[in-house]
């Protein structure tokens, strides 16, 4: 309790830490479980059918008689991977084009904010649904989908945060030494949003994550034998009385996950 | 203009944006989709066995398949705005008729979930934030960071699994008797209870610290009627404003809980026509459920305006 109270002294508060625990490690689940934990994610073994946690299969073995840890892993993998692409393939555009209309004003800037405000107009599950029915079960229309829905949140965050920030003295004062556009981001600009761009960063990875599992969940995400949190999880639906501890990890994970960026993440900027 | 007719046109514009979307995707979807439309069309009619190249031909020049991708494009949008969404592939209803169906179970689940989140969630909140730092805010606070993490399928399950069938309480699916909707609903409205409960704790206790609550007092009202006459109204702003933010989560959640529990609404009805890629079904949910987004959203910009007279003007 001590320790704690120290921390929070510190102007780190323990929902943040907590945050961090749980966060780093589904991350190192994600990139070191597939080479601590050996074998195949879809090899079947159809004479150990949920069978209950043993010394080869730490988590027990799910209804075709996978290892539930070993899916477990690499599903950590995929969802860890899918969600920093997504935020790397939402905040690229986004904080550029962000910029652009900050910096223009205008036209262009009246320009892309109708086009973010069209995007915006639909529910952003509703949009990859819609991305996604191109090609059920594939991997790029969930990622093209979610990219597409998300990079608005930081087109707008950019252009309102920006805006501010371009009007205040220090920058007038740059411009008027002569600097550059580039300089007056780099040194003015963009380190005042570095925090801002981490909230948008843990928000976008939890809703990025969440979507995938939900997708999965109902049949038109990625698709069987597939190891995805969600799909896992509806897979050993039937099967909870037999084996509930395979069909519970999945959601624990997806849960620590989420919950640990969002503490991270702190207060919603919106 | 008035506030009101301003935020009412404001969400008309979106409506049309609604609609454009959603009609210029699934018209991009019909044309990516593997296989030739035409011939596909002709199965449908003929029978898959009977189908040849002169009859899909046939179907193509009636259909105007085989003119330019801007002219069937407007053709589809005219087609729209006539009211007419097509006939479902798979059913071979007309979509109109379908969702008509739909309709009233979807909106009857969000309404539950609703009012879950804009009765049950604030007054927890504002009892919460009467006393800051008490027993009941305190576990209220880390219960609503944790629903706020718990995704809505993981949390329908585990309602499923819990009520239904470890305590046998209340029926996992089906939709004709009112017990039916209690799980549905909760699933779907817990989450945005617990979130507006913690936006209600905070206004309440901004309210109770507020200069006028303390002039409420020093006027001689006993605490309790300073509560009732400060409280409530000052935290319904933020509560809706709040809501009007994430009715896109409630509007997600339909899809996954209309799935998980087999609520015949329009969410389910969604994710069916994509895995049977039944474009027009698809065009007409999304259409649906985009359109209820928007007039949710526009009931949320009139209620703040009417809780809150300095927004008006």
């Amino acid at each position: 309790m001590r320790g704690l109270r120290r921390i929070a002294a510190r102007g780190q508060s323990p929902a943040r830490l907590l945050g961090a625990t749980l966060v780093g490690l589904v991350v190192l689940m994600a990139i070191a479980g597939p080479l601590l934990v050996d074998g195949s994610p879809t090899r079947q073994d159809l004479s150990a059918v949920l069978q209950p946690p043993s010394p080869d299969a730490l988590l027990g073995r799910d209804q075709l008689g996978r290892s539930v840890l070993v899916r477990l892993v690499h599903a950590a993998r995929l969802s860890v991977s899918l969600g920093a692409a997504t935020v790397v393939a939402a905040a690229v555009p986004g904080i550029l084009l962000g910029l652009l209309a900050a910096w223009a004003g205008g036209w262009t800037d009246r320009v892309l904010s109708g086009f973010g405000d069209a995007v915006l107009a639909l529910p952003g599950l509703l949009l990859v649904l819609l991305v996604v029915a191109l090609a059920p079960g594939a991997f790029w229309p969930l990622f093209l989908g979610l990219s597409l829905a998300m990079w608005v949140e930081w087109f707008r965050v950019t252009r309102a945060a920006s805006g501010a920030l371009l009007s205040a003295p220090a920058v007038e004062a740059a411009r008027l030494l002569g600097f550059g556009p580039w300089h007056v981001l780099r040194r003015h600009v963009l380190p005042e949003m570095a925090p801002l761009f981490g909230t948008l960063a843990a928000f976008g990875f939890a809703g990025a994550v969440m979507a995938v599992g939900a997708l999965g969940f109902i049949g038109i995400g990625l698709r069987p034998p597939t190891a995805e949190w969600g799909l896992m999880m509806v897979e050993l639906l039937p099967y909870y009385d037999e084996a509930p501890l395979a069909m519970l990890a999945p959601a624990l994970c997806l849960f620590a996950l989420v919950l640990g960026l969002q503490l991270l993440a702190g207060r919603d900027p919106r | 203009m008035g506030g009101v007719a301003r935020a009412l046109l404001r969400r008309g514009v979106q409506a049309v944006l609604v609609a454009v979307l959603v009609s210029g995707l699934c018209f991009t979807l019909v044309r990516l989709l593997p296989g030739d439309q035409a011939m596909r069309v002709a199965e449908g009619r003929y029978g898959y066995d009977r189908v040849t190249a002169a009859s899909a031909d046939a179907v193509r020049a009636e259909l105007g398949l085989d003119r330019p991708a801007v002219e069937q494009f407007l053709a589809w949008v005219g087609r729209l705005a006539q009211g007419d969404l097509g006939v479902s592939l798979v059913t071979g209803e007309r979509v109109v008729v379908e969702i008509a169906y739909q309709l009233g179970h979807t909106l009857l689940l969000s309404l539950a979930a609703l009012s879950l989140a804009l009765l049950a969630g604030p007054a927890l909140g504002l009892f919460a934030g009467l006393r800051p730092g008490g027993v009941l805010d305190q576990a209220g606070m880390v219960g609503a960071a944790a629903l706020r993490a718990l995704p809505v399928f993981a949390l329908g399950i585990g309602l499923m699994l819990v009520f239904g069938v470890t305590l046998g309480w209340l029926p996992v699916a089906g939709f004709h008797a009112t017990e039916n909707l209690v799980l549905p609903a909760l699933a779907l409205g817990l989450g945005l209870a617990a979130a507006s409960a913690r936006v209600a704790r905070d206004a309440t206790v901004a309210a109770v610290n507020a200069p006028f609550f303390g002039f409420a007092l020093l006027r001689g009202l006993t605490r309790a009627q300073a509560v009732r006459q400060h409280v409530p109204r000052n935290a319904a702003v933020p509560v809706l404003a709040y809501l009007g933010v994430n009715l896109a989560l409630l509007v997600e959640g339909v899809v996954v809980v209309e799935s998980l529990f087999g609520w015949p609404g329009i969410g389910h009805a969604l994710s069916h026509a994509i895995s049977a890629r039944d474009v027009p079904m698809l065009q007409g949910t999304a259409l649906s459920l985009g359109l209820i987004f928007v007039a949710l959203n526009a009931f949320t910009d009139v209620a703040i305006l009417a809780a809150d007279p300095r927004r008006r003007g």
